[in-house]
Parts: structure tokens; C-alpha cells; sequence
């Protein structure tokens, strides 16, 4: 089959890093079953280097190929790096790709870098996270039931200031009167002995 | 490696008998047989013997038979052809959207030319009703075109019926037969109709030589002009060791066609019920029963065509996804299309063109290589993956 070169063929034959990453840092996904190539990469980074790359592919054998290549040429690079992989960058790998298939199959680098842009968006939303945990944890400081101390340290068996022994509820864990049979936080029934 | 030539749709090896017939025109007998010397007569007299070869090869008179550079030049002269001799009646013409690309391009062609055209469509099996094909009839419909099989999914189309319908209302039609001339049996009288294409290389004849047959009495515009050849309807030196092949082929064809249908649909029984046991979710296309003996057409979920395609000829086999014409058009085909398969479907078609020359061992070898093949690509698709989690669209 003269139309793809060798390099396509033995990309195509034999592909590296094909399947999937458990719990991947990053997901990119491109094209749709209409134009006939769909690609998926997986992305696993690890001090801002490319520690894994896999992919799957539905389309042709151009599709496979530059999958291929791709995968080999991001893994172990840093993400700037990676993100400067182009679709000619990956042809010129590949010794040339038919000219019908350069902009249909040539998607390889487009999704790896959607998974570049997945990592990186995930990044920021942890951060946020991150601060919000924060401000949900002042939201959620301790108070002492009876004399209405800060309770510094959750779970600690009395209150500091007034010394009378503080219950938690084991529903949401926050303090609460030795006398109260409902959560006054979050509602739920609080049973048991409470001495 | 065993090597396994699946792939008769594209085009069909030539007969050694067919090769033998043809030799002497390419050396001893290279004459023009317009010519009035000595030269002339051997070539001229060949072609006269192939002229009527064809024209029993589907019921026709010899005169009417008008020899053409192949199926594609055939679609294009009947369809322009008869068209453009009937402009001062009409406008309009009507042809089925699963057409091959010479029939629907040339009507494309047509309606730049300031004709209108209609779609007819099909069911999923690929059948053109012939009501529908009524209702898109008009005063001014100078012309129906609907295949007689279509040579992507194998679907025989109901030609008689439809020829009935446009013979009660006056408007010329014309089948293309290259899938089915030579291969079933085919007559011009039976179907009722008005114009019919054939191509050799279909049925074990060369490539380079088609036939137009116009019943008699029809006016048709010449596509090319130049010489009284073909009766001034078709001008340029003949193909002469084609025609002499092609006339060929085609008696031996009608001599042996019902062997022929036997073997190939046994093959083609075979193949297609072993790979539905042994592959899950692949979807036969065209007509269970109604279909053309040698193909075997379906599509196989979550993968794509070509990518079958290239794995199988890696072990030997040729086969095709979708038409030849198409597969490098990267688009889905568009007989798949109009038969309402999803366009993932419809990627991953594959055709199998069973031929005279293939064996039992053949597809014993194509049930062995192809089930991996299949697995291995759904090994890689998303699609396959999304699947088996959801489990879902798998119907």
C-alpha cells in the first residue's frame, strides 16, 4: 500500500502507547464518528514533565499513525514543550502524510494538547478549591456550647476555657449541648448515652 | 503468505480465455476497422462477432449495442445523452440517491446545465420504492436513471416495476447493469427498459471497454464528436482487442452463469453467517435476500474501515470499504448514507467482491484473519471503550 510512508506504516502496525490512564491528570478529546477520526489522550504529569502518555483512536490509518507518533513525541517532555508539537511537526516525523489526510487524521496534536489544557484547567480549579476549603473551614470553626470559647483543635474531649466535657455530632461533626436530642447544625437525631 | 483477492467489485481478473482472445488484436490484427483496405476487415469483423456476444449476453439486437471506454463513460453518455436529445420536451430528470458517482455526478452536471433533478430515496436495505419513484414524475420528466443492483451493499432494485411505471407515463429510462450484466441474468426485454450500461472488466473482461445499449428508435446526443464510429453516436478509434475480450467474457459468461451464481452465493452464505457468529456487533448491509450473489457488505461498530482494510491486506486479503471510487475521498459512502446508517456505522463498512477464482480455503482464511483484526482495533477505540462501560449503543 504505497499511499502512507513507511514511518505511517510502521506507526500504524505497530503502535506505541495505545489504552488508557487510571485516574489520568489530564483528558483531551477530538473530532466526532461524522469526519471518521476520533482521538483520546490521557496525560500523567509529574514536576511539570510529561511522566505518560496513552491514547485511543477510532479512524483511519493516518489517524492511528499520528496517535502514534504523537504519544512517543510528548512522553518525557516538559509541558511547554509539549504544547509545541504541531501537526506539521508530527507529518514531518512521519515522512509525510497523504495530502487528503493532513487536516482530517492530523488531530494527534490538537488533542494532546486538549489534554495539556484539561491538566492545567484542573490545576486552577484545585487551587480554588483549595482556598475555599479554607474559607469553608473558618465557616466551619468550633464553638464551645456553653461558654462559646473557640474550640481550637476538632474532637477535643472539653472545652479549654470552661472545662465541661463537649459532644460532637456524628453526622457533621460539629459541638453540641450534652442536652440537645437533634443536631441544632445539621438536623440529624443524635442518640446514645451522653455522660 | 497466502494472498486472497476479495475485492471483485473494484475490478474481476481477466479470464485466460479471455487473454487468448484478445492477443491476436493487440499483434497480428492491429488494423483500424474503419478502414476499407485488407487491414480493416480482421478487426472490424471481430468487433462485429463481440457486437453481438453482448447483445445476447442481454437479450438485445446487435445494432443497438454502442461500445464505450468503460461503465463510467456509459453512465455519463445515457444520462447527458438522453437528456440533452430530449431538451425541448422537458427538463427534469429523476435518478436514486444511491446511483454510483457517474450516474449522480452526471445529473449534477445536468442541472448546471439548467435541468432539475430528483432524489429518489431508499429504505435501510437500500431499495428505491417504485411509488416513490412515481410521484417524482412530472410533465416535464424526460428521464428516470435507477440501478439495477447496487454494487456497494449488492441491493437488486425492483427495475422492472419502476420500468412499467415510466413506460405508462411516457419518460425514457435507463439502468445501470454494470454491477449485474454478466453477473445475474439480465434482459433488456425483461426489464422493460430503454437504456442499459455495462462494463467488461465486472465479469472477468478488460478494463478500458464499456457498453451503452440504447433501444432502438431512441434519440441520443453524442458525447464525443468527431468520426462515424458506432454509428456516428460514439466517435473515436475503437478499442479493438478490448471489445473482442469483452465480447468474450461475456458469452462466457451467459455459458456459465448459473455455476457461477451457485458458487459465488456459496461462498458468500458462508462467509457472511461464520463472521456473524464469530464477530459481535457488525451490521450486513443491503437486501438479506435480494442481493447481488458475490457480496458480502457490512459495517462493524466502533471501528473504521480503512483501518480494517489496511490490517487485512497486511495478511494478504484485498477487500474495500465502501466503493473504490470513495475510499479515498474520506467520506463516508454515500449509499450508506441514504440507507439511514449512522455515520459511525457507516465508517467502518467493509465489502467483500467474492470473485470465479476464490475457494472455500479463501474465506476459511478471511474467518481466521479478520475476527483479531477487529479486535485489536477496538482494543484502541474510544468508542469500543465508551461501550463497554455504558454498554450502551450497541444495537
Amino acid at each position: 500500500m504505497p499511499v502512507y510512508s513507511e514511518k505511517v506504516m510502521e506507526h500504524f502496525m505497530n503502535p506505541r502507547n495505545v489504552g488508557e490512564i487510571e485516574n489520568p491528570d489530564g483528558v483531551g478529546e477530538v473530532g466526532n464518528p461524522i469526519c471518521g477520526d476520533m482521538m483520546t489522550f490521557y496525560i500523567k504529569v509529574k514536576d511539570n514533565h510529561l511522566e505518560d502518555v496513552k491514547f485511543k483512536t477510532f479512524g483511519c490509518g493516518a489517524a492511528i499513525a499520528v496517535s502514534s507518533m504523537v504519544s512517543e513525541m510528548a512522553k518525557g517532555k516538559t509541558l511547554e514543550e509539549a504544547q509545541k508539537i504541531t501537526p506539521q511537526l508530527v507529518a514531518d516525523e512521519l515522512e509525510g502524510l497523504p495530502k487528503n489526510k493532513f487536516h482530517c487524521s492530523n488531530l494527534g496534536a490538537q488533542a494532546l494538547n486538549k489534554a495539556i489544557q484539561n491538566y492545567l484547567g484542573r490545576k486552577k480549579k484545585e487551587r480554588k478549591e483549595r482556598v475555599m476549603v479554607g474559607q469553608k473551614g473558618k465557616r466551619k470553626r468550633l464553638f464551645c456550647p456553653y461558654c462559646d470559647e473557640e474550640i481550637m483543635k476538632a474532637d477535643l474531649p472539653f472545652c479549654r476555657a470552661c472545662g465541661l466535657k463537649i459532644f460532637y455530632c456524628p453526622e457533621c461533626g460539629k459541638s453540641v449541648n450534652r442536652d440537645d436530642k437533634v443536631c441544632p447544625h445539621c438536623g440529624a437525631e443524635i442518640k446514645g448515652e451522653r455522660t | 503468505m497466502r494472498r486472497v483477492y476479495l475485492d471483485n467489485v473494484a475490478t474481476t481478473p481477466l479470464l485466460p480465455e479471455v487473454s487468448e482472445a484478445m492477443m491476436p488484436y493487440l499483434e497480428e490484427f492491429f488494423g483500424n476497422p474503419s478502414c476499407i483496405h485488407d487491414w480493416g476487415d480482421a478487426p472490424r469483423e471481430a468487433m462485429e462477432v463481440a457486437r453481438s456476444q453482448v447483445a445476447q449476453l442481454i437479450g438485445a439486437n446487435a445494432e443497438e449495442i454502442i461500445f464505450t471506454g468503460s461503465g463510467t463513460e456509459s453512465n455519463n453518455f445515457a444520462i447527458k445523452g438522453l437528456a440533452l436529445a430530449q431538451q425541448n420536451k422537458g427538463k427534469h430528470v429523476v435518478v436514486s440517491a444511491i446511483e454510483h458517482f457517474s450516474v449522480l455526478h452526471s445529473a449534477r452536471t445536468l442541472e448546471k446545465w439548467g435541468f432539475e433533478l430528483t432524489l429518489v430515496p431508499v429504505d435501510k436495505y437500500g431499495v428505491v420504492d417504485p411509488e416513490d419513484v412515481r410521484q417524482s414524475l412530472r410533465k416535464d420528466t424526460v428521464l428516470v436513471s435507477i440501478m439495477h443492483a447496487n454494487s456497494e451493499v449488492g441491493t437488486i432494485e425492483p427495475v422492472q416495476e419502476i420500468a412499467r411505471i415510466t413506460r405508462e407515463n411516457n419518460v425514457l429510462f435507463h439502468t445501470d447493469a454494470v454491477a449485474t450484466a454478466g453477473t445475474i441474468p439480465v434482459d433488456v426485454k425483461a426489464l422493460g427498459v430503454d437504456a442499459l450500461s455495462l462494463a467488461g472488466n465486472q465479469f472477468c473482461g478488460p478494463k478500458g471497454v464499456g457498453v451503452l445499449w440504447v433501444r432502438k428508435g431512441v434519440r441520443i446526443m453524442p458525447l464525443l464528436d468527431g468520426g462515424v464510429q458506432e454509428g456516428g453516436r460514439r466517435a473515436g478509434t475503437e478499442n479493438i482487442p478490448a471489445i473482442v475480450g469483452l465480447g468474450k467474457a461475456g458469452e462466457l459468461a451467459k455459458t456459465n452463469m448459473a455455476t457461477r451464481i451457485e458458487h459465488l452465493t456459496h461462498l458468500r452464505d458462508r462467509l457472511l453467517t461464520e463472521l456473524l457468529a464469530r464477530i459481535d456487533h457488525v451490521a450486513v448491509t443491503g437486501h438479506p435476500q435480494n442481493r447481488l450473489p458475490g457480496n458480502a457488505s457490512f459495517c462493524v461498530k466502533f471501528i473504521e474501515g480503512e483501518a480494517m482494510l489496511m490490517l487485512l491486506n497486511s495478511q494478504g486479503v484485498a477487500v474495500t470499504s465502501g466503493s473504490a471510487c470513495t475510499s479515498r475521498a474520506l467520506k463516508a459512502s454515500h449509499v450508506l448514507l441514504a440507507m439511514k446508517l449512522s455515520h459511525e456505522l457507516a465508517q467502518g463498512s467493509l465489502l467483500f467482491g467474492i470473485g470465479l477464482n476464490n475457494t472455500p480455503e479463501d474465506i476459511d482464511y478471511v474467518l481466521e484473519v479478520l475476527p483479531p483484526i477487529v479486535d485489536r482495533l477496538r482494543q484502541m477505540s474510544p468508542l469500543y471503550a465508551k461501550f463497554t462501560r455504558t454498554n450502551k449503543g450497541g444495537k
